[in-house]
């Protein structure tokens, strides 16, 4: 893996969105190569203008792109299983997902996929934790009530199926499960353990998520800040696209 | 890309680079407007799958809904007071040109005078649309006969009226029609006011107080019967007392009732109010402030000599007297310098400033669910201006009706 531990979240969001930006850039996206990237659904599908709404505003109203080529997992759908079928298929068809980006709960999962799930999941309907709940009634006006307890979600074999995974982990509350996803065993109650067992992941982290790691982690990942910055210096444009192919450059991977 | 749109064909544009004023601030979105309204670009999104047919860089324009002015008695040359045989010509000029101020929506107003000019000049005016050819007409404002002869102001008093024999239908005949207006102005101290005032707002016609010598509880007994609006503050009214704050003390009065607020005009040009006044008058009661020019039909025209209704007006740089007298009447002021006035004035901020003009009139007329905010489903009458909100160009129904010209006309 790689560890990118920035000073504060900030920094941490501007280094993973330069470093996603990068990504889209070189692999030359175009009518019909698609960049497929993936998202966590970032809440419970039941409140479809929330969720949406919070997509919109922090995301699409940005960006251009074709309504036709967003896919959100459907929380009212009548039949949910045959909705996550379908969604899998969706990937596949899409080409497989190329970049997947996750953030981690304090129970250390990924995406809903809440401890004791299956590390070779697909996506399905899961109950969710009461830490979880706990973390989204923020939603909800802190209404514990309304915050609905079931979800629809990306697996963990899902996503291991990305070509590359980035997870983004902020503040000091995420720390202990930092330190179970990284530098403890694969574990099933720590779901974000998997991807020690994936060839391309990246951790954008800021310090105080890094409290619960050794001393040694973290000045070992820091010395290598270096390198890792070279990943996001330059900065690439779509404009620059066509002279960039020449040269092709190909990602640094550990 | 192929847009599906699923609700409508009617193409969307999509105004970017701007800074909008929306939820009392301005914020860095883009304004989305279809088939004359502003829409909701999350929904559109989601649910039907459409994008925008056109983009328009603003250039980073502050826009804001279009100015209302609910006291505009005329301009370059027009007076609505004068029952002249082209006034209806002289309606569309004035519409036609206040867009230019920012003006999208007009009360057209008539000062006191006598029945005849009601009755022939009252059905000629309509409730219609804004469009290319001018501002919307939201109905009349009918300001006097009934009104107190001690503060008549510019008005004749030989055709001020009152209601005492017959009360509302005295006032009907003497208007002969009450089809377009929207508000009326007079003063609630006059006998059997309080009828009046019922059966006007039972006709969701707004009332207002002004040219008056009532006290505070005559006022507010006129708000408790429905009275919503006060005309010109401070002008045309008795002074504010310490212990008898008049018609001025219902903006901070305790008497209102519930869920209703107060509005009041102001003229902000520099002249009617001193700015002292102006501000004392806003902090007291920064919500119910509306902005209206009170406009003459001299606005727009070299100095000189014009009419109001029945009187003759003189004209001499901003300032605007009955003829051989020091008594204002009227103004010349357009509805963006009074913006520009009032916010130097007060030092309020640019959102403050613009809905004095283009939110609280719709609120005070009932209308703010489709005029007067950039909320989505609102009418698309709105305004692109600099930061020093100078208008550079007016939409109305999301369809360009001015636009400032680069050589600075």
């Amino acid at each position: 893996m790689k560890l990118i531990i920035l000073e504060n979240y900030s920094q941490a969001s501007e280094w993973a969105a330069k470093y996603i930006r990068n990504r889209i850039v070189q692999f030359g996206p175009g009518p019909g190569r698609f960049f497929t990237l993936g998202l966590p659904t970032g809440l419970p599908r039941d409140h479809p203008e929330s969720y949406h709404s919070f997509m919109w505003n922090n995301f699409f109203k940005h960006i251009d792109i074709s309504p036709e080529n967003i896919h959100i997992l459907d929380g009212n759908a009548p039949d949910l299983q045959a909705e996550c079928d379908a969604f899998e298929e969706k990937i596949k068809a899409a080409g497989g997902i190329e970049l997947f980006v996750g953030g981690i709960g304090p129970d250390g999962h990924i995406a809903f996929n809440e401890p004791g799930s299956s590390l070779v999941s697909r996506t399905r309907v899961k109950t969710l934790a009461m830490d979880t709940i706990l973390a989204n009634a923020r939603f909800f006006d802190g209404d514990l009530s309304k915050v609905p307890t079931m979800a629809l979600t990306v697996g963990v074999g899902t996503v291991m199926d990305a070509r590359e995974v980035m997870i983004l982990i902020t503040g000091a509350h995420k720390a202990f499960a930092l330190y179970k996803a990284i530098e403890d065993g694969v574990n099933h109650m720590w779901t974000v353990s998997a991807f020690q067992q994936h060839p391309n992941t990246v951790f954008v982290c800021d310090e105080d998520a890094t409290l619960e790691l050794k001393v040694k982690t973290v000045k070992y990942f820091k010395g290598l800040m270096l390198v890792h910055n070279k990943l996001v210096e330059p900065l690439y444009s779509m404009k620059e696209l066509g002279a960039e192919r020449s040269q092709s450059k190909k990602p640094y991977s550990d | 890309m192929p847009s599906n749109k699923s609700v409508s064909d009617a193409p969307i544009v999509q105004f970017t680079n701007c800074r909008i004023l929306r939820d009392h601030q301005l914020q860095r979105e883009d304004l989305w407007v279809r088939e004359g309204k502003i829409l909701n670009p999350e929904k559109l999104f989601f649910d039907e799958k459409g994008s925008a047919d056109v983009q328009l860089d603003c250039k980073d324009s502050i826009i804001a809904s279009g100015f209302i002015d609910v006291q505009i008695n005329g301009g370059f040359g027009v007076d609505f007071s004068l029952a002249t045989d082209d006034f209806k010509s002289g309606i569309d000029l004035v519409s036609q040109k206040i867009l230019s101020h920012g003006v999208t929506s007009f009360c057209p107003t008539l000062v006191t005078s006598p029945p005849s000019v009601y009755h022939q000049v009252l059905p000629q005016i309509s409730v219609r649309n804004g469009g290319a050819h001018g501002a919307g007409i939201l109905g009349a404002h009918l300001e006097g006969p009934f009104i107190s002869k001690e503060k008549k102001g510019a008005h004749p008093e030989h055709c001020l009226r009152t209601f005492e024999a017959g009360a509302f239908q005295d006032l009907l005949a003497t208007y002969g029609s009450l089809d377009c207006v929207q508000i009326v102005t007079l003063a609630p101290e006059m006998k059997r006011s309080s009828e009046v005032i019922r059966e006007l707002t039972k006709r969701g016609i707004c009332v207002s107080l002004g040219h008056s010598v009532a006290n505070l509880s005559q006022a507010e007994e006129a708000v408790q019967h429905g009275a919503t609006f006060i005309t010109h503050l401070f002008n045309a009214m008795l002074p504010f007392h310490h212990r008898d704050p008049g018609i001025v003390g219902l903006l901070t009065s305790d008497k209102i009732p519930a869920g209703r607020r107060v509005f009041y005009g102001m003229i902000s040009d520099g002249i009617h109010t001193n700015p002292a006044a102006l501000r004392i008058a806003h902090r007291a009661h920064p919500k119910g402030l509306v902005l209206v020019t009170d406009a003459i039909a001299g606005m727009g025209l070299a100095p000189g000599r014009h009419t109001l209704g029945q009187q003759v007006v003189e004209i001499d740089g901003l300032n605007t007297y009955i003829a051989g007298t020091k008594t204002l009447s009227g103004s010349v002021a357009t509805m963006d310098a009074c913006v520009r006035h009032f916010r130097e004035a007060t030092g309020c901020s640019v959102e403050t400033a613009l809905e004095a003009a283009s939110l609280h009139p719709a609120q005070l007329l009932g209308i703010e669910h489709k005029k007067g905010t950039l909320n989505y489903d609102s009418d698309a009458d709105f305004l692109m201006l600099n930061d020093n909100l100078y208008v550079q160009a007016t939409y109305i129904a999301g369809e360009e009706v001015w636009r400032q010209d680069v050589s600075g006309m």
